[in-house]
């Protein structure tokens, strides 16, 4: 199939670049002007008003496939568009005068990964546009494709910096579109097209309103797609958790609508209105198991919002008390001295219909809550809100058969109905077999029951054509975020069918999830609205090393401590299995659903529970007053970069142990598995190694485990196809890729190894997975495994594969050595790519070291330069001396 | 801290009231049984003693009242959740003045009441089943559409729903709450048509039981108290 072929291609590294199609060779130079355009942004702007001229040139663009094809003399002459350079970048000053039919390839464009640092979003985002104009031309474009080539996209993420590498990806990449195409004809006014897009465009102001009521003004290209806008808001807001938010415009017809990533702004609000709201679009129902205070802080923004509007009703009492939290949150403790503590609260909106009697009791509220950080505050008032009858439910209003009016309502169990104010049906999504729209009908079909036969199909009808499409588009993606494991290609619905091509195209709160679980960062600071005071959020307080004595607590329950990161890492997988089995199974969303039983959702619940005791215990915890001033942070920059000597660690002898933990994700794209797997470790002694894997051949990575306990964890990354607990049984790939690598890595030890003890984790809960495993692809695999590290001998890897060392880099401190080492390995085999990354952090010293804190980030740091790449593994291992022979 | 919300099953305090004497003869009823005054009071200062000390709640016991020959079913007078109270309309003219010892002693107990001041709402706190996560307002000969609509804004934090009620006095009469998360409900037929719509409502078990024996007096166990679940600073 073309689409291998073309991935393969892009995915090989130099060496095999010579061998690229000849007639991509003739681009290579202006491809690499692209990069040079895309790379400077900043320069760009300033050209787009140097080549209006060319304007009449870019139509063909925009002329549908058909067309293009009858016409193809008129663009058969990429010459004139190929020299321009960077000045042919016209582009968006034409797009304003011509009318731009809908391009095929735009809606079914893959979502990015969002876990990117803002400029790589942007670069992302403009290679995206890029691929949007390829994919013009194959109509029937196909996931697998995009992926592939996002895939190489992000190779070339990694090997960011060096531009010759790039450009010749983006020669690759090129051939593959034209692969895709299939028609050389396709392919030849292709390059011209990419050249434009990619190109700067002419520039528009978006104003968005953000939850706290001010104003974000930013500027877009005038083609960007929603989600450019939408990372740019959450980049100025500091926002990682991001899955649980949206933007919103106004329709013409005063409806609010949201925005959709993947595609162009521009078409969507189709107006010269360039003004959006930045809100809550899936309301998670626990909020404390969202990762971060600052994601909190902005779902009660909304909430506030909410209650104060209307929106979410709630009686009297719970408007005090909530309104008693706000206070706390936005003005600490009640101070007795204040003169008239009333005044703030009298300017402040809690409920609807507010009164004194409410500002009393919110008042009499506040006091009681002394002590409590805003994190807490927030919290609580998330714990609160949360259990509303009405919370995160999107109301639409409708009619039933009988032309009686109720209220739809949309939420993550599934759909309600309500008349007046009372709930009068109720069909949660395993009940739901399709939904659908026709004209301004809104139908849902429903399972049988147990004594029923046949399947029903209720109908309401919508105002409009329009709102039933709304409401249909909110249900689909309110389902596929709540219930699937994975969003559901576009292409290939087979649950929600009929109507538009629409489907969820970001991640499901599983997947949001496993990735904020992945987010170690020291705590943003964020201002809170009224006060504008900083925030105390916990999060934020110097961080508490972790001694051993703090460890051995972990073991039994979990370290309250930033642990989250090895140990709780797997602990949150571990969650899962409740979820995922509460969830449907991808493949059949309707027969897993049905057999949902009060028992997995007490399991779930207790899960649920206990991470919130968890979280409970992370917060007291980080609560008290730091102890000792080691700051974790300083050695995670030292992780990646700088060489700061001054950290201090805990000094402290501990007897020789060795843990090894290694947690397998993977992930199915189109042709092959791409996945990353990274470890990192701690060593309160000697030597830490730590080995950072991505990997493209997920099932390859697990063979070489020494011993392994395999523990299907929650899925990290959507995939497809099912993949056994065990590994292998995915046909692309090529176990071996893998296998040489690991056992590369096993070469001589540098580092004495004195004792090593594996320890396993996570284990318990295998068994109870073990049957989800085999029908949810995504696994996370424990294994146990030593592996003793040596950046140098890296390069020289066995059975000839084209690996290729990337960065070696040492940093030195007095009583550490810390050596990163990435390693990339790309395989051919059989019309099969695999592109694998390993990473190797090696920590050597003879102090303390948080190694939580270092696994976690390296672990970030492996989802930021790969974002489109999982982890497949990581390993982590740790030495122990009892003696000080090192060092 | 206040509690939002009440949860199921988890109390402080209960109210009660006395039986009166008039309770033999005029209380109303769908039997004809004799009820035997002193054995009544019996079985009820037995129930009152298992609130106190089985059940370590606080008893707050108002005193029977002649004029009121049903005021010992306190349940139907006042609806409680969390710190929120509703006094119904009860739908039987003769048991509206009950309500007026009820509103004192939630009053006492510092509870935010809500009046239900609609004319032409009833509602019979019989007929109001607590999940613990949501209302079910049974509409029944006591209780009618609008009633339920003002319980809903009363309780503007739970989601309610109404069922039929086909058979008994009230909705409770039937079903109730068997623990957390269970509704018991009754085997008769018009018992399973009322779970027919429970069972699109909710999420709970639903376990069928014989119950057959009805009480004389259409009473069931929960409606002789109040049960309200208090903490300490409100």
């Amino acid at each position: 199939m073309t689409t291998e072929a073309g991935s393969e291609t892009e995915v090989k590294e130099k060496a095999e670049e010579s061998a690229a199609p000849p007639d991509q060779s003739e681009k290579a130079t202006e491809d690499s002007q692209e990069v040079a355009n895309a790379e400077g942004e900043e320069k760009e702007k300033e050209k787009v008003k140097e080549k209006e001229g060319k304007e009449g040139k870019g139509i063909s663009r925009y002329l549908p496939t058909w067309l293009k094809k009858q016409k193809s003399q008129s663009q058969t002459s990429p010459t004139k568009e190929v020299p321009p350079t960077e000045e042919a970048v016209s582009k968006v000053t034409q797009e304003e005068e011509e009318p731009v039919p809908e391009v095929n390839g735009h809606a079914d464009e893959v979502e990015e990964k969002e876990e990117v640092k803002s400029d790589q979003v942007k670069e992302k985002e403009a290679e995206s546009h890029s691929n949007a104009s390829a994919d013009t031309e194959p109509a029937k474009e196909e996931k697998l494709e995009e992926s592939a080539e996002k895939t190489s996209e992000d190779t070339k993420k990694t090997t960011e910096g060096e531009r010759a590498e790039e450009e010749k990806k983006e020669q690759e990449g090129e051939a593959e579109a034209e692969g895709e195409g299939g028609e050389g004809q396709t392919s030849i006014f292709q390059s011209p097209l990419r050249l434009v897009r990619k190109n700067k465009m002419k520039l528009v102001v978006c104003h968005v309103t953000l939850m706290d009521g001010t104003d974000f003004t930013c500027e877009v290209e005038k083609r960007a797609k929603g989600q450019y806008l939408f990372f740019k808001v959450c980049d100025h807001l500091n926002l990682m958790e991001k899955d649980y938010f949206g933007l919103t415009y106004t329709d013409s017809h005063e409806q609010k609508c949201w925005l959709d990533p993947t595609k162009e702004i521009k078409r969507q609000i189709r107006s010269n209105n360039w003004q959006f709201a930045f809100n809550v679009k899936f309301y998670p129902p626990d909020p404390s198991l969202l990762t971060e205070d600052i994601t909190r802080y902005l779902l009660c923004l909304q909430l506030r919002e909410d209650v104060a509007s209307g929106r979410l009703p709630c009686s009297f009492v719970t408007h005090a008390l909530l309104g008693s939290y706000t206070l706390q949150a936005e003005f600490g403790d009640f101070e007795p001295d204040q003169p008239r503590p009333l005044d703030y609260i009298g300017q402040l909106t809690f409920a609807p219909n507010q009164n004194k009697e409410m500002e009393e009791k919110i008042f009499e509220l506040h006091k009681s809550h002394r002590g409590m950080t805003p994190a807490q505050a927030d919290a609580q008032f998330l714990e609160n809100a949360k259990k509303l009858s009405m919370y995160g439910v999107d109301l639409h209003h409708a009619k039933d058969s009988e032309g009686v009016d109720i209220m739809l309502g949309v939420c993550a169990n599934g759909l309600l109905v309500y008349k007046d104010r009372l709930r009068i049906n109720r069909f949660a999504w395993p009940k739901i077999l399709k939904i659908s729209y026709k004209r301004n009908n809104f139908y849902i079909k429903i399972r049988p029951g147990e004594t029923e036969q046949f399947e029903s199909t209720v109908g309401f009808k919508l105002q409009n054509h329009r709102s039933a499409k709304r409401l249909w588009k909110v249900c689909v993606e309110n389902h596929s975020f709540f219930r699937l494991n994975a969003p559901e290609p576009p292409a290939k619905a087979r649950f929600l069918t009929l109507g538009s091509k629409f489907r969820y195209s970001g991640r499901t709160q599983a997947q949001s999830r496993m990735a904020s679980s992945l987010i170690d960062r020291p705590a943003p600071n964020f201002e809170r609205t009224s006060s504008k005071r900083i925030s105390r959020s916990l999060d934020g307080a110097p961080m508490i090393s972790i001694t051993e004595a703090g460890r051995d607590t972990a073991e039994n329950g979990r370290e309250p401590h930033l642990e989250l990161h090895s140990d709780s890492k797997v602990k949150e997988v571990d969650l899962n299995p409740g979820d995922v089995e509460a969830m449907p199974s991808q493949q059949s969303p309707g027969c897993s659903e049905l057999t949902l039983s009060q028992d997995h959702d007490k399991t779930q619940d207790d899960v649920l529970k206990h991470q919130a005791s968890i979280s409970q215990l992370k917060r007291s915890f980080m609560e008290a007053p730091p102890p000792s001033p080691p700051q974790p942070n300083q050695w995670e920059k030292r992780l990646t970069s700088s060489p700061a000597p001054t950290i201090r660690f805990q000094q402290q002898q501990v007897s020789l142990e060795e843990e090894i933990a290694s947690v397998l994700f993977s992930r199915h794209t189109g042709t092959g598995f791409y996945s990353a797997a990274e470890a990192a470790c701690g060593i309160p002694e000697p030597t830490l190694d730590a080995v950072i894997t991505t990997c493209s051949a997920a099932t390859s990575t697990a063979p070489t485990a020494v011993g392994s306990s395999s523990a299907p964890q929650r899925p990290l990354i959507p995939s497809t196809s099912p993949l056994s607990a065990a590994e292998v049984n995915v046909p692309q790939t090529e176990a071996a890729t893998a296998d040489n690598t690991i056992s590369d890595t096993k070469e001589p030890a540098k580092p004495p190894v004195v004792k090593t003890e594996m320890v396993t984790i996570s284990d318990t809960f295998a068994a109870q997975k073990t049957e989800i495993a085999t029908k949810e692809v995504p696994i996370v695999h424990t294994e146990t495994k030593t592996i003793t590290y040596e950046a140098a001998q890296l390069d020289g890897n066995g059975d000839g594969e084209p690996g290729v060392l990337m960065t070696a880099q040492t940093i030195t401190s007095e009583s550490l050595c810390t050596t990163t080492t990435t390693h990339i390995t790309k395989t051919l085999k059989g019309g099969l790519s695999e592109t694998r990354i390993e990473k190797r952090i090696v920590i050597t010293g003879d102090c303390d070291i948080d190694h939580d804190q270092a696994l976690a980030q390296a672990i970030k740091e492996a989802k930021e330069q790969h974002p489109d790449m999982s982890v497949t593994r990581v390993v982590v291992h740790k030495e122990t001396e009892l003696a000080e022979e090192e060092d | 801290m206040a509690g939002l919300m009440a949860g199921f099953g988890h109390y402080t305090h209960a109210v009660v009231r006395g039986i009166p004497a008039s309770l033999a003869k005029e209380a109303l009823r769908s039997s004809q049984a004799e009820v035997n005054l002193a054995k009544a009071r019996g079985e009820h200062e037995a129930y009152v003693e298992v609130l106190r000390t089985r059940l370590g709640l606080e008893v707050v016991e108002l005193p029977a009242d002649e004029s009121l020959p049903d005021c010992v079913f306190v349940e139907d007078a006042a609806v409680v959740c969390g710190d929120t109270a509703l006094i119904t309309r009860p739908g039987a003219e003769s048991r509206r003045r009950e309500k007026e010892a009820m509103e004192a002693a939630l009053k006492d107990l510092n509870l935010n009441l809500v009046e239900m001041t609609d004319e032409t709402a009833t509602l019979d706190g019989g007929d109001v089943l607590f999940t613990g996560r949501e209302f079910f307002v049974g509409l029944s000969k006591r209780t009618n559409q609008r009633g339920a609509e003002i319980l809903a804004d009363a309780f503007k934090d739970y989601a309610v729903s109404t069922v039929p009620v086909l058979e008994g006095l009230h909705l409770k009469s039937f079903c109730s709450m068997g623990g957390p998360g269970l509704i018991v409900i009754g085997s008769s037929e018009p018992a399973q048509k009322t779970l027919k719509v429970f069972e699109k409502l909710k999420d709970h078990m639903l376990i069928p039981v014989s119950n057959l024996e009805k009480v004389k007096l259409d009473g069931a166990l929960t409606c002789c108290s109040v049960l309200i679940n208090k903490k300490a600073n409100i």
